[in-house]
């Protein structure tokens, strides 16, 4: 078995995804490879080798992979995993993005988005916003796959550095191009692997009402998230989505805050370990999954809460 | 420009969905059906191109079987100026289904081709780019918005940092995200126009595409189910609660 992992990171900092990415990949076995790319990122690469598991880093280092866009990133990748046995990568919108178009140029299917390795080709997968699961078995020759953040524990510790080497892709298309982004800016820990999660739904009323979500996170060392509907009312940008399309969480303590508990939204946290639900509908649906439930106001709650921690 | 939209048949949003208890798959049978709400989005943007101008016909395809006209036709009452359907098993992969895209696309030669960024039954996320890559296309995926200037489109997309914009030249190939608009309702006169609008019916040997078994399914179960828990009285119950019993605050 030969696997190929994609490493995430932004030129400076390599994500914590990529550790359970290689994770994944050591609960298929067999040799594991880790490729770096995107450019001025020599530093990421040398992060990236001290992950244990891992027989060398392989370094991509080339503007045209600066923001990884999907057409660049699909031809390196088909071509320096076209001799694997499988290539992962993480299935955040980074790797959603590139993945699909590998699987394709090496004329395979793609697993996306798996929680479990059962065999070096069988896999589970949650399908129907995680009302279901399924376990699936490749027949291709390559298995493509994406991985889900909270799907594994991430690879822990520093081993003796892995061997670096160049590796160079083909000439750019130039049919794509990176125009610019607009990306959040936050002090608090990054919501897919944030300990503790407080997110607000359509309840917060408005964007200025999230206030009372940071008093409490800034206690709690929490990532603050959103339902869609919050989302869709304006409230706070999309980045903080969670749910079926948007973020996947599974923190130790999840707060839901003004969040009926739609299914769309239960398939982006039900797999938290401790879930609090506020909310003042004791009807609502988020309170059969929630393992303490509170049926209150979220204005009078919400700062008793904050002035008990 | 012809704007070239894939839909798909999916179970409706609203419902909650049974796995059979034989574990061969979800129980489908008299569940509403309803076209994916990403697809939706899809189909609402191509026809707001089009009323912008920038699009002369907007064209929707179903692959699947015979039951998917129905979606096809709401995607004709909401404004679709004519549908495909591609008969096939109602089990294709995201592969296969790109590989008999492809071949409507070279008969139809679009500008632009819009997909759903997600069917919300297999999760997948998967068709839009796998038929970029086939066709040798730029992609812009996730889109929560879409711009369209000098034979270039601009698109913004939702990215788990933020937003991002790309630049990609076309004929391209976009997949949108929830918040690129919202689609309209079908009007009753625009439900009856539909029924006349004219639906293709093509075959895959037609297309020639070959349905290959890429992945077996073994089993699909429940998840494991969470039981619900207490519920406490005050905030101060809450917090004794998550300090001692749960011990996940310190």
């Amino acid at each position: 078995m030969s696997i190929l992992c994609i490493a995430e990171h932004d030129n400076q900092n390599l994500k914590p995804v990529t550790r359970v990415v290689i994770q994944a990949a050591s609960e298929i076995g067999g040799d594991v490879a880790l490729l770096v790319a995107g450019s001025d990122c020599r530093g990421v690469a040398e992060q990236a080798a001290a992950i244990p598991g891992i027989s060398r880093v392989l370094l991509a280092d080339d503007p045209q992979y600066t923001h990884h866009l999907a057409e660049p990133m699909a031809d390196l990748v088909a071509q320096a995993g076209s001799d694997c046995s499988h290539i992962l990568a993480a299935h955040t919108t980074t790797g959603k993005n590139f993945t699909p178009r590998v699987a394709a140029k090496l004329d395979v299917a793609q697993i996306s988005d798996i929680t479990g390795v059962t065999g070096e080709d069988t896999f589970q997968r949650p399908i129907y916003a995680g009302n279901a699961i399924a376990t699936v078995r490749s027949k291709d020759p390559i298995k493509v796959i994406s991985v889900r953040g909270t799907g594994f524990d991430a690879v822990e510790g520093e081993a003796g550095p892995a061997p670096i080497e160049d590796y160079a892709g083909g000439a750019a298309s130039g049919d794509s191009e990176f125009v610019g982004e607009e990306l959040g800016q936050s002090e608090r820990p990054e919501l897919t692997s944030a300990g503790v999660v407080i997110s607000g739904g359509r309840g917060m009323q408005n964007g200025e009402n999230f206030k009372l979500l940071e008093g409490i996170a800034d206690k709690l060392g929490a990532a603050i998230g959103a339902s869609r509907a919050a989302v869709d009312a304006g409230f706070v940008p999309n980045d903080m989505q969670v749910g079926q399309t948007g973020k996947i969480v599974a923190p130790e303590l999840y707060i839901a805050v003004g969040i009926s508990g739609a299914i769309q939204h239960l398939a982006g946290m039900k797999d938290s370990k401790v879930i609090v639900a506020i909310n003042k509908d004791e009807e609502a649906p988020i309170f059969q999954v929630a393992d303490y439930g509170l049926v209150a106001d979220l204005f009078k709650a919400l700062p008793e809460f904050e002035e008990s921690l | 420009m012809k704007a070239l939209v894939p839909v798909k048949r999916v179970v409706d949003a609203n419902v909650k969905v049974q796995v059979k208890s034989d574990g061969s798959g979800i129980d489908l049978a008299n569940v509403k059906m309803a076209v994916n709400p990403f697809c939706e989005i899809a189909v609402e943007e191509a026809l707001r191109l089009r009323e912008k101008g920038l699009v002369e016909e907007v064209i929707a395809v179903s692959v699947g079987p015979t039951v998917c006209q129905e979606q096809l036709r709401n995607c004709l009452a909401l404004g679709a100026d004519r549908a495909i359907l591609v008969e096939a098993p109602d089990n294709l992969q995201p592969i296969t289904i790109a590989k008999v895209l492809k071949a409507v696309h070279e008969r139809e030669t679009p500008g632009l081709v819009i997909f759903g960024k997600q069917s919300i039954d297999g999760d997948n996320s998967q068709t839009g780019p796998m038929f970029a890559a086939l066709t040798g296309l730029p992609q812009g995926t996730f889109a929560s918005q879409v711009t369209i200037e000098d034979g270039n489109c601009e698109v913004v997309r939702e990215v788990d940092g933020g937003l991002q914009t790309v630049r990609i030249s076309m004929p391209a190939v976009i997949t949108t995200d929830l918040r690129l608009n919202e689609p309209r309702y079908a009007s009753l006169p625009n439900i009856m126009k539909a029924k006349k609008k004219p639906m293709d019916v093509l075959s895959l040997e037609e297309l020639g595409v070959e349905d290959r078994e890429h992945i077996e399914i073994l089993s699909v179960v429940p998840p494991p189910q969470r039981e619900a828990g207490i519920k406490v009285e005050s905030v101060e119950e809450l917090v004794d609660k998550l300090r001692n019993e749960a011990k996940v605050i310190a």
